[in-house]
């Protein structure tokens, strides 16, 4: 039923034919990921990791519905209900495995899609809303992962929970009351547990409505693409389906593989000993450390001592731990507004000399700020994850909208076609 | 006005570079305090097709039974989860009938002690933690089910390269084998506390428990001769298996599936090659 395709074989089907005058499910379908689709032709594979973390989403709430079935949010069950279904559960360590490194690739892929929107500029005008949907989606996936962390009630859980809930509490007024109302009562104990369990089958399905919107706005404008040029015709476009139908396919098998191989040959990778240890109010383990993925926002929040630089403008007004829990959300809601942060014209940081090394620098510093995040917060640790954090902040407020106005951008072809006709580089 | 001020960001931002290139040291450092770097062991469940030695396995049952069992407790293993490690259905039940569970209430509404049955779990030293720790100077001994996963950086990886671990990272059994064999007499000035011993791989070096394995302790009944790092090999091959018990069959799986997913991927990258093969 698409504009491009008379009528096509399947479509004249007398039942697909009788739905599709009812509810025209079929055309629906065709231009969401069909070939009514047009998506620009010279998307490469930094272009895969959306479908990725779309894979990921479904891997998560699949293995996490089963793993429902089994699990016991109590504090005095929990930890030995999720042992039960790696040990008497048929398959039960495979689907609990999924779900443990699913949200470590879930994040992998989420942060390659985010650093790829970052360098081709895929958040400026008119992909704006696009990109703050994406936003949100990323901050609900760190409370959906938070919460899921606490739920084997380990030490990791327990001492986790405990920490950054306490955060809270340094927010002028409401804190307590608010500490008081994460937990349940007045110390992390078997309400909270339940909260968060809710909490954390709930807000998967609040992402996937979000993802739903992200596509939504995708889809008006369609993809942006390497270049960064706007589509002009037909000829800078080809059918999503089936080219880049199979592009996902094997974008999505070599995923899988990389995946799995973690799944199956270093299930613990990504985790913590510590949280295989049943949860001890009175014994703190002597490193508490969030999952990875927390790594860069943790590093922030930490570095925030009396003696940062970052903090005297505002240490009249505020305690360095709040300031700290400021910057941590900061860090992240700050990336909504990068569309008008950024003040180049140009999208792509392939005509961009100068945003280009700063892209890198900026990764780079992210990188560095996960290091951080894991060590002890002592020694040279603190002094480069303060130099870090400033960094971060740097390149946001100061860096982005001055590049804008200094760079001076190569020329940018005429359309995709022409680029991929005469390459720019 | 432009070059030379990026030219001094970016000497700023590899002088970053630098500097958490040099951090790294710091690590190894840290490490030093805590104790030497455990020895990385030989284990046969390591690597993509790894499998627990079955004779060792069951040499290290033993050596729990008769040595750990005393002070440490085995909560998440029941008695026929041995099947696993090659016993028989028979040696299962014979194994579990040499102790006695609480069982009840009856039809008189009594409790009654039995024997174990496979579906039982290992018993307890202890009747409950406060028991065990008032037994041990204040602190119980810990549940040794999933020891090996919730020491050092946890259970068995095939990889090794970390970021969070730049100078590498020891898997809990290469932890526990160290520790077990790891006991020797304080250095000179060493100030050892009441009832603790000193361990050279221990967190602090004081741990409160005794050396737990002495030449000859348990006699193997398929003639291996006991030696402390013996038994210690023994013991941290069962006490792997009881972290890790699915370790075989995911293995197992995973090769199934890893070699599947590469024949799939490698039709559809061709099946790709082919229907992008027209776009220029």
């Amino acid at each position: 039923m698409s504009e491009q395709q008379p009528t096509s074989k399947f479509m004249q089907n007398g039942v697909v034919k009788w739905i599709e005058h009812r509810m025209p499910i079929f055309s629906f379908i065709d231009h969401s990921v069909g070939s009514g689709y047009p998506a620009p032709k010279n998307l490469n594979y930094w272009w895969n990791f959306g479908s990725l973390a779309g894979l990921a989403l479904i891997i998560m709430i699949v293995s996490g519905i089963v793993l429902v079935m089994h699990y016991t949010p109590h504090t005095t069950l929990a930890f030995n209900s999720v042992e039960r279904i790696m040990r008497d559960v048929n398959g039960g360590w495979l689907i609990r495995y999924l779900h443990m490194n699913g949200a470590s690739f879930f994040f992998i892929a989420v942060y390659i899609h985010i650093f790829r929107g970052l360098y081709f500029g895929s958040y400026k005008y008119p992909r704006e809303l696009l990109w703050i949907i994406g936003v949100l989606i990323l901050l609900a996936m760190m409370a959906t992962a938070f919460m899921g962390y606490v739920l084997p009630w380990g030490q990791m859980s327990y001492w986790g929970a405990t920490v950054i809930t306490n955060l809270f509490s340094a927010i002028p007024v409401v804190g307590e009351s608010l500490v008081t109302l994460l937990w349940g009562g007045f110390v992390v104990d078997n309400p909270t547990l339940n909260r968060f369990f809710s909490l954390h089958y709930l807000l998967p399905f609040v992402i996937l409505g979000l993802v739903i919107m992200h596509i939504w706005a995708l889809h008006t404008f369609g993809s942006n693409n390497p270049t960064g040029v706007d589509v002009k015709g037909p000829q800078d476009t080809i059918p999503f389906h089936p080219y880049f139908t199979i592009k996902d396919l094997y974008g999505m098998g070599v995923f899988m593989l990389i995946f799995l191989f973690f799944v199956f040959f270093a299930p613990n990778y990504f985790g913590e000993a510590d949280n295989y240890i049943p949860a001890d109010s009175l014994a703190t383990p002597p490193h508490i450390v969030p999952e990875w993925y927390f790594l860069p926002s943790y590093a922030i929040l930490r570095a925030f001592t009396n003696e940062f630089i970052l903090y005297w403008p505002v240490s009249w007004l505020m305690t360095a731990k709040l300031a700290g829990v400021i910057a941590m959300f900061g860090s992240i809601i700050l990336l909504a507004l990068i569309p008008w942060l950024d003040t180049s014209k140009v999208r792509s940081a392939r005509y961009r000399p100068v945003y280009k090394w700063f892209f890198w620098i900026f990764v780079l510093d992210w990188i560095v700020l996960g290091m951080v995040g894991a060590h002890p917060a002592e020694g040279i640790w603190v002094v480069l994850g303060q130099v870090a954090t400033t960094y971060y902040f740097a390149h946001l407020l100061v860096i982005l909208p001055i590049l804008g106005v200094l760079e001076r951008p190569l020329a940018t072809p005429e359309s995709i076609s022409a680029s991929v006709t005469q390459p720019a580089e | 006005m432009m070059k030379p001020t990026i030219k001094t960001a970016f000497a700023a931002v590899l002088t970053a570079a630098a500097v958490s290139v040099a951090a790294l040291a710091p690590t190894t450092a840290q490490a030093a305090a805590a104790g030497p770097k455990p020895e990385v062991q030989d284990w046969t469940f390591k690597g993509l097709f790894g499998t627990f030695d079955r004779a060792s396995v069951q040499r290290g049952y033993q050596v729990y039974k008769e040595v750990c069992a005393a002070c440490h407790s085995l909560n998440l293993i029941k008695f026929r989860n041995l099947a696993d490690i090659g016993y028989s259905e028979a040696q299962v039940k014979a194994l579990a009938a040499e102790y006695e569970i609480e069982d009840g209430p009856n039809d008189d509404g009594e409790m009654f002690m039995r024997k174990r049955t496979p579906s039982d779990p290992m018993p307890s030293p202890f009747p409950n933690a406060k028991a065990a720790a008032a037994a041990n100077g204040g602190k119980a001994p810990p549940d040794l089910s999933l020891i090996t996963k919730a020491r050092a950086q946890g259970g068995d990886s095939v990889i090794k390269v970390s970021m969070k671990h730049p100078g590498g990272f020891t898997i809990g059994a290469d932890y526990v084998y160290a520790l077990l064999t790891g006991y020797e007499e304080a250095p000179d000035g060493f100030e050892m506390p009441p009832g603790g011993s000193y361990n050279k791989y221990f967190p602090g070096h004081v741990i409160a428990m005794a050396p737990p394995l002495v030449e000859e302790g348990v006699e193997f009944s398929d003639g291996t001769k006991a030696t402390v790092s013996q038994m210690a090999h023994d013991v941290t091959m069962f006490l792997a298996w009881t972290a890790e018990p699915e370790l075989e069959a995911r293995k197992r799986l995973g090769v199934k599936v890893m070699l599947f997913l590469l024949a799939l991927t490698g039709m559809l990258y061709a099946l790709k090659r082919k229907i992008w093969s027209d776009i220029h």
